[in-house]
């Protein structure tokens, strides 16, 4: 399995750190941060395959958030992480292009599998691009 | 507002009613009828007077012809003339032969003495010179008598003239017969009780009446002095009531009366009050049983309305507590999801570390692992919770699809009838053939239909029957799912709280006591309501009724 790239964006730092630190130990390279904007800077400048976002968040919440990722990063694939808001902002951040959504609080196992399906369809997506641009 | 006040109301409503209509009613039937009876009085009273005022004149110009015969007959003859019987039996066959109502005549000279006489009685030669009516004929000139019956033993009166010539004095005398006089009278006597009849200044019946007295017997009620015109009255005679005419003769003390039954004038009067107060009664009848059924009409439907506003109050009621309470449960259920995923992962975490070698080899391992386990079957439990809290709360749009609910049922009863023939639960369906199909959301009437079934089976407990009937009358806009168990029943201060959130009668950590509500507001949600009869030891029913919607919206 390949190592992929995830970046949480939780503003409950307890939370944030646990996750990050139980998806490394799952071999994912795992980053955290605590806001939306924050988000956006880090994406500037490192790469990342998927990345796990809350929904409620002060600031920049994740529905801004997500809009402005797909604005910058159109292939990244995002998984909304609900537990505030239920289940409307997560069907709502699906039509605005996100992957999935996961109730909080999460179940490891699951939340890992829709990451690793996320990062499965991103590769078949950059895949697809990179064969037509072959072809051109 | 109880009953009583309503019986208040009502009667206030007959009373103010009644009041209204009948004073007028009441005051112009009684005006009406004194209006007619006083014009028709005086109508009937107006007729008697001319009727007597005639009599009078035609009595009266009887006996100005009579007086003016003799007056005449006397002066235009000498008394050596009419002292000759031949000739005097001439003169009173030729005013026979005018009038019958002379009987003789006869010739007085001024001692008295009848010197001649025609006429069926031997009178000749009798002297009355002791007589009165002798005296005052001398004095007068002219004598009408009153009634008498004499010698003759018949009702007879005589009409006396007195002649001067030269220093003699005599006097013709005629008897006249009182039949014509009778006859006249009579003429006035009118209907089965009407009476008319002379009486003298002494009150002396001169002609008879019709009922009550003989002639020349006294009539002592009345006390009449003489008097100008005539007089209309409504008086009490020999104990008899009757409206009585009465005026005085002009040529002599007589007073002619006419007497009529009020009764029989009065009849039409009668029937006028009779009508009158028939068709008072009638209209009074009519009056009462009409306010009687408005004032009842009206209160059945204020009671009605009032009923209705009450039922309408108590769904308010219950709709704004299920709001409140779901606001009051997702705002709980957003606080305490936030720690509850902090303490996951660090459980989580604390796991993932149990598993690297060092700690294993601990003595205390299998305890940590078993702490660390049981806080992750607890958070997931709370989980549940605080996820059906906030599917509770949510004001998610329902989905709009065609549902069959016979269908759903069925396939909602699959997931049960394992757990019901474990239980020894029978479930028996009663589905309406050719329900209509209806737009709704088909996931949320699942979840319904699963709530109820279960409450069901728990409610059972063991050995019973649930049976799911669904019918449909074309006339209504719903379709109705029943869905009945024979458990023990749910004692009424409990059913009102059944809708309740967090109600809950089962054990602490069963049921988390959002069931029903969410059943509820699912059901309110979708257009349609939920309603529940039970009774202690016989069992529960739910009736769902579900809205026929034949259309999606757009």
């Amino acid at each position: 399995m390949d190592v992929f790239r995830v970046l949480v964006v939780d503003d409950e730092l307890d939370f944030l750190e646990t996750i990050v630190k139980r998806l490394k130990r799952r071999k994912v390279d795992a980053t955290g941060v605590d806001s939306g904007k924050k988000a956006l800077e880090i994406l500037e400048k490192q790469h990342f395959d998927v990345v796990i976002l809350d929904v409620r968040m002060p600031g920049m919440d994740g529905i801004e958030t997500l809009k402005e990722i797909k604005r910058v990063r159109p292939l990244m694939e995002v998984i909304m992480l609900t537990g505030h808001a239920s289940v409307e902002s997560g069907m709502q951040g699906m039509q605005l292009g996100a992957f999935d959504y996961v109730l909080k609080p999460a179940d490891i196992d699951e939340l890992l599998e829709k990451v690793q399906q996320a990062y499965e369809r991103k590769s078949l997506h950059e895949e697809k691009i990179r064969q037509s641009k072959d072809i051109i | 507002m109880e009953d009583k006040g309503y019986r208040k109301l009502q009667w206030k409503i007959v009373g103010t009613t009644l009041g209204f209509s009948l004073i007028p009613l009441v005051a112009l039937g009684l005006s009406m009828y004194y209006l007619f009876s006083f014009s028709y009085t005086s109508k009937i009273m107006d007729t008697l007077r001319s009727k007597a005022e005639n009599r009078r004149v035609a009595m009266d110009l009887f006996f100005d012809e009579r007086v003016s015969q003799l007056t005449t007959l006397a002066y235009t003859h000498s008394l050596d003339q009419l002292k000759d019987e031949n000739y005097l039996n001439s003169v009173f066959t030729l005013m026979q032969a005018r009038s019958k109502s002379y009987v003789d005549l006869g010739v007085i000279d001024r001692s008295g003495n009848h010197v001649a006489y025609v006429g069926p009685y031997e009178l000749k030669g009798l002297n009355y010179h002791d007589e009165e009516w002798f005296h005052e004929v001398m004095l007068r000139g002219i004598y009408i008598s009153d009634v008498y019956t004499g010698f003759r033993k018949l009702p007879h009166f005589i009409i006396a003239v007195m002649r001067r010539e030269g220093d003699n004095t005599w006097i013709l005398r005629a008897t006249i017969d009182t039949d014509l006089f009778d006859s006249m009278v009579k003429a006035a006597q009118s209907g089965k009780k009407g009476d008319a009849y002379v009486l003298n200044d002494d009150n002396v019946l001169q002609t008879k009446p019709r009922y009550g007295g003989e002639l020349l017997s006294k009539i002592d009620d009345f006390q009449m002095a003489r008097f100008v015109g005539t007089h209309v009255e409504d008086m009490i005679i020999g104990g008899e009531r009757g409206i009585f005419a009465t005026t005085w003769l002009r040529n002599k003390d007589w007073m002619l009366v006419i007497k009529e039954d009020p009764r029989e004038q009065l009849l039409p009067l009668e029937h006028a009050r009779f009508l009158v107060v028939g068709l008072g009664l009638l209209g009074l009848i009519l009056i009462i049983v009409g306010t009687l059924f408005v004032a009842r009409a009206m209160v059945a439907q204020l009671m009605e309305s009032e009923r209705e506003k009450a039922i309408l109050d108590s769904n308010l009621m219950q709709s704004s507590k299920m709001a409140a309470l779901g606001k009051l449960a997702a705002g709980i259920a957003h606080e305490v999801n936030n720690p509850l995923a902090v303490i996951k992962e660090k459980v989580g975490w604390m796991k993932d570390l149990l598993g690297e070698e060092d700690i294993s080899k601990s003595e205390n391992f299998e305890e940590f692992e078993d702490a660390v386990k049981k806080i992750d079957h607890h958070v997931d439990r709370a989980k549940k919770v605080t996820h059906r809290l906030l599917g509770f709360a949510r004001r998610m749009e329902p989905v709009q699809e065609k549902v069959d609910v016979n269908k759903l049922l069925d396939g909602t009863l699959d997931f049960l009838r394992n757990e019901a023939h474990y239980r020894n639960i029978e479930i028996q369906t009663n589905y309406f053939e050719g329900l209509p199909e209806t737009v709704s959301d088909s996931a949320q009437l699942q979840q319904v239909f699963l709530n109820i079934f279960n409450n069901a089976i728990d409610a059972i407990g063991k050995d019973g029957v649930i049976s799911v009937t669904t019918s449909y009358n074309s006339r209504d806009k719903d379709m109705v799912v029943i869905v009945a168990d024979n458990g023990p029943g749910i004692p009424n201060d409990v059913l009102n709280r059944i809708f309740d959130p967090f109600f809950t009668t089962k054990e602490v950590g069963t049921g988390t006591g959002l069931g029903l509500s969410i059943s509820y507001s699912i059901m309110e949600k979708l257009g349609g309501r939920i309603l529940v009869a039970s009774e202690v030891g016989k069992g529960t029913t739910f009736s769902l009724y579900i809205p026929i919607v034949h259309h999606e919206k757009a």
